[in-house]
């Protein structure tokens, strides 16, 4: 990495390593912030009838809650790999944009600095509460969210957060689909692409394809509530249900974002520690690829309740069962991996082992909720908050920290704790089977979802209580990961270039990579360039001096300039200030402009 | 966007033997297909579905339209002579193609923002039926594009005037006619959908 140090270092970088951290760091304190909404949520529902927050707090916590842990947790976390991990599997000495990528981070941070701003601005609203936050839901279902019947700006917050958010996505999405294809280093053709690098190019197409689809939705809705227009008011001849389609079709795709880079981990994490290729490699991207594509294809089954009549639900309640099985295959083949594998049971391969386990349980909900009639039972109950926590919790987050414990030496050059790390993983597993489990039982007893409190005689309290217990179990797990990170940064064991005998290029350098990350960019033979096979022996190792000096470029100002341009229009909207657009909209031409033209050496 | 100095991943070859860039922006053009087919779809679902005129037929001025159609896709072919010439190194030329595409979009902003002046004093505003709504959100925001790409054009043709633009930034205007092309493809779309299956 980089050696300068300072505040303006990283403020100018544009090293994909430095961005990774912040991605990560950022990522985590938004998982931080995320996860102690959950734990206010489930104060509040331990028992029947509870006083901890008011309904209001209650809608504005369910709501940030699930945005913050979408947008600016789980997918900015797997940005940091993305960042830091990619060029390094691939061979590459950056991202084919470096200025770009900055871009990317700093939109992000600010997106998430301003939906998280509404919890304190209150005031400068007249409000009469501390908080704005937006409370709508994480799909801000219009015509909820419509003026008329949400006039405060808690909606503006989360329409205008989230498109930002989405810029920074997009611009994310177009670097990393060329990096991966356009950067790889001699030899390492798409079939020799680390199945994480190939996860990561079919997420960034869902990217950029499922994203514009939220920013026409978004702007319909910011055109309802700004201009006067009814996009989503029957009174007018429109649909709500326009919202519902829009938002699905991007929000199905984004379910896969948010679960195939964890996928990709996990195709890292168990070939390395059971010693054995990993089972069925072109099957798996290809299954990949197709889940790719066919999560175009379910998005109604979001929408049973609707009622779209027996055509529209049995063509989606089959494309959403069909898709299980581009899944189910995965599953197989990494179960094969481990098969008859040489297991050493780091806390990476927990993490992994986990994943799958956990994954199957919400990916077994997921399929009974694919038929309409048993979805109607289920529909708006906590079965469904089972499900997705069983996937994005037990899926993306064990399958995010298999990765954090696999690639935390590399990333910042000395080992996690492997004792501590197994008590996260064991106590974070049971934790979630505590706290997400029960709510399988309490959503099938009728307890329905995003309700601020229930009553005794529903007979969910002990349930509750359980799922609680459950979430405060979670939290102390995180402590004990919090603890371990403190601990390796002052006493963890410094790491060696290949702490676990990994198979991919990222294993052939110094922990942490110098800037130029390979000193000679390597040629690569093989699927598993570091690992002796059949036909191949294992690649030498680059050289620990380059034999020639290697330019690194130096940082830029100008995408952070250019980042701040997109909160400065926000807050136009938010004040209903015109000039304060044309203000926004300039800084951002500027640096735009600023940015063309510098030279990059600067 | 214009003349990006050259990072350095693409001092060296590329895997797939396309420029970063130039491939960057196909992926961006993929992506602009399903903003502009988001807003199209949202235009098809409520067509015919106000409940107060000013209605399409009453209002949408078709010749003018086919005129700024006209215009716009001369400007493509503008675009392309203006690459042409740039390509063989012919500079003079190559300002004056530029500053021609430019000129013709400046042309289509200008009939927009009368037809939008006209629809107005007719009685078609944005919150006036779901026609007003869907129209000026699709329309404007392809109009958006357009000025862009004349800000994107005005800036070529500056810096050739300056001398900064020569033959070695062809893959730079190359770029600057995809998304011309692509804006001129959408409008294409657009005139069909919205002016002439009524």
């Amino acid at each position: 990495m980089s050696d300068a140090t300072g505040l303006k270092s990283w403020l100018t970088t544009i090293d994909h390593k430095r961005i990774g951290l912040l991605y990560f760091w950022t990522a985590f304190t938004f998982f931080l912030i995320g996860g102690l909404e959950a734990l206010v949520i489930r104060a509040q529902l331990a028992q029947p009838n509870g006083h901890v927050v008011s309904a209001e707090t209650f809608n504005q916590l369910f709501t940030m809650h699930g945005t913050t842990m979408l947008f600016l947790a789980l997918m900015p976390l797997s940005s940091a790999f993305f960042n830091f991990i990619i060029p390094l599997q691939i061979g590459a000495r950056d991202v084919a944009f470096p200025r770009l990528n900055a871009f990317s981070y700093w939109v992000f941070l600010l997106g998430g600095l301003l939906l998280n701003a509404s919890w304190f601005v209150g005031p400068l609203f007249h409000a009469g509460t501390l908080s704005v936050a937006p409370d709508g839901g994480w799909f801000a279902y219009a015509n909820l969210t419509e003026r008329q019947f949400s006039p405060g700006p808690n909606i503006d917050f989360y329409q205008l957060g989230v498109q930002i958010l989405g810029i920074s996505s997009l611009a994310a999405g177009f670097n990393f689909i060329v990096t991966i294809l356009n950067l790889r280093a001699p030899g390492m053709t798409m079939m020799r692409l680390p199945v994480f690098a190939w996860m990561t190019l079919v997420t960034q197409f869902i990217v950029i394809t499922a994203f514009p689809v939220l920013t026409v939705v978004l702007l319909l809705l910011m055109f309802d509530r700004l201009f006067g227009t009814h996009f989503f008011l029957a009174s007018a001849g429109a649909t709500p249900l326009l919202w519902q389609h829009l938002f699905w079709i991007f929000g199905h795709p984004e379910v896969y974002i948010l679960i195939l880079p964890a996928m990709g981990i996990v195709s890292e994490v168990l070939p390395t520690f059971a010693r054995k290729p990993l089972f069925g490699y072109t099957v798996i991207v290809y299954s990949g690829v197709l889940i790719g594509f066919m999560g175009w294809g379910v998005w109604s089954h979001h929408m049973f309740a609707v009622g779209l009549g027996p055509i529209a639900d049995s063509a989606f309640a089959a494309t959403t069962m069909l898709i299980a099985i581009p899944t189910g295959v995965k599953i197989f083949n990494w179960i094969a991996t481990l098969w008859g594998g040489d297991i050493r049971g780091t806390t990476a391969l927990h993490f992994a082992v986990g994943f799958i386990a956990m994954f199957i349980i919400g990916g077994l909900s997921g399929v009974s909720h694919a038929s309409p009639p048993a979805d109607l039972q289920q529909t708006d109950t906590y079965y469904v908050v089972a499900h997705f926590h069983y996937v994005l919790f037990g899926g993306t987050v064990l399958g995010l920290f298999a990765g954090v414990y696999y690639w935390w030496p590399k990333m910042t050059g000395r080992l996690l704790n492997e004792p501590l790390g197994k008590w996260h993983f064991w106590l974070q597993l049971v934790g979630m089977n505590l706290a997400f489990f029960p709510m399988h039982l309490i959503g099938l007893l009728g307890m329905p979802r995003r309700v601020y409190t229930y009553s005794p005689e529903l007979g969910v309290g002990a349930l509750n209580l359980v799922s609680t217990i459950g979430a405060f179990l979670i939290a102390v797990s995180i402590l004990v990961f919090l603890f371990n990170v403190w601990r390796s940064a002052r006493h963890g064991q410094v790491a060696p270039n290949d702490p676990w005998g990994g198979a991919t290029l990222e294993w052939s350098i110094p922990s942490p990579p110098p800037a130029y990350n390979f000193s000679v960019i390597p040629t690569v033979t093989s699927r598993m360039p570091r690992w002796k096979t059949e036909h191949h022996e294992p690649m030498q190792d680059p050289p620990a001096r380059p034999p020639a000096p290697i330019h690194v470029p130096g940082g830029s100002r100008w995408p952070l300039v250019a980042a701040f341009g997109l909160p400065v229009m926000a807050l136009s909207v938010l004040t209903h200030t015109l000039w304060v657009v044309f203000l926004g909209a300039a800084i951002l031409l500027f640096a735009i402009y600023r940015w063309a033209f510098e030279p990059l050496e600067a | 966007m214009t003349h990006v100095a050259p990072s350095p991943a693409m001092a060296h070859r590329t895997s797939m033997g396309i420029d970063n860039r130039k491939m960057a922006f196909w992926a961006f053009i993929g992506s602009e297909c399903l903003l502009f087919g988001s807003l199209i779809s949202t235009y098809l679902v409520y067509k015919g579905k106000s409940v107060v005129g000013p209605y399409p037929h009453d209002i949408l001025n078709i010749p003018l339209t086919s005129g700024s159609t006209f215009d716009l896709l001369m400007s493509s072919l503008m675009m392309v002579l203006a690459l042409a010439a740039v390509e063989r190194g012919d500079m003079r030329w190559g300002k004056i193609w530029l500053f021609s595409t430019a000129v013709l979009g400046l042309v289509f902003l200008g009939a927009q923002v009368m037809e939008f002046t006209e629809f107005v004093h007719k009685g078609l505003t944005l919150s006036t039926n779901l026609f007003g709504c869907t129209f000026f959100v699709l329309t404007g925001t392809h109009g958006a594009h357009v000025a862009v790409g004349v800000l994107w054009l005005l800036t070529l043709w500056v810096r050739a005037l300056q001398g900064k633009l020569g033959p070695a930034n062809v893959t730079t205007v190359e770029i600057t006619g995809l998304y011309w092309h692509f804006v001129d493809v959408v409008w294409i779309v657009i005139f069909t959908v919205v002016y002439l299956i009524q």
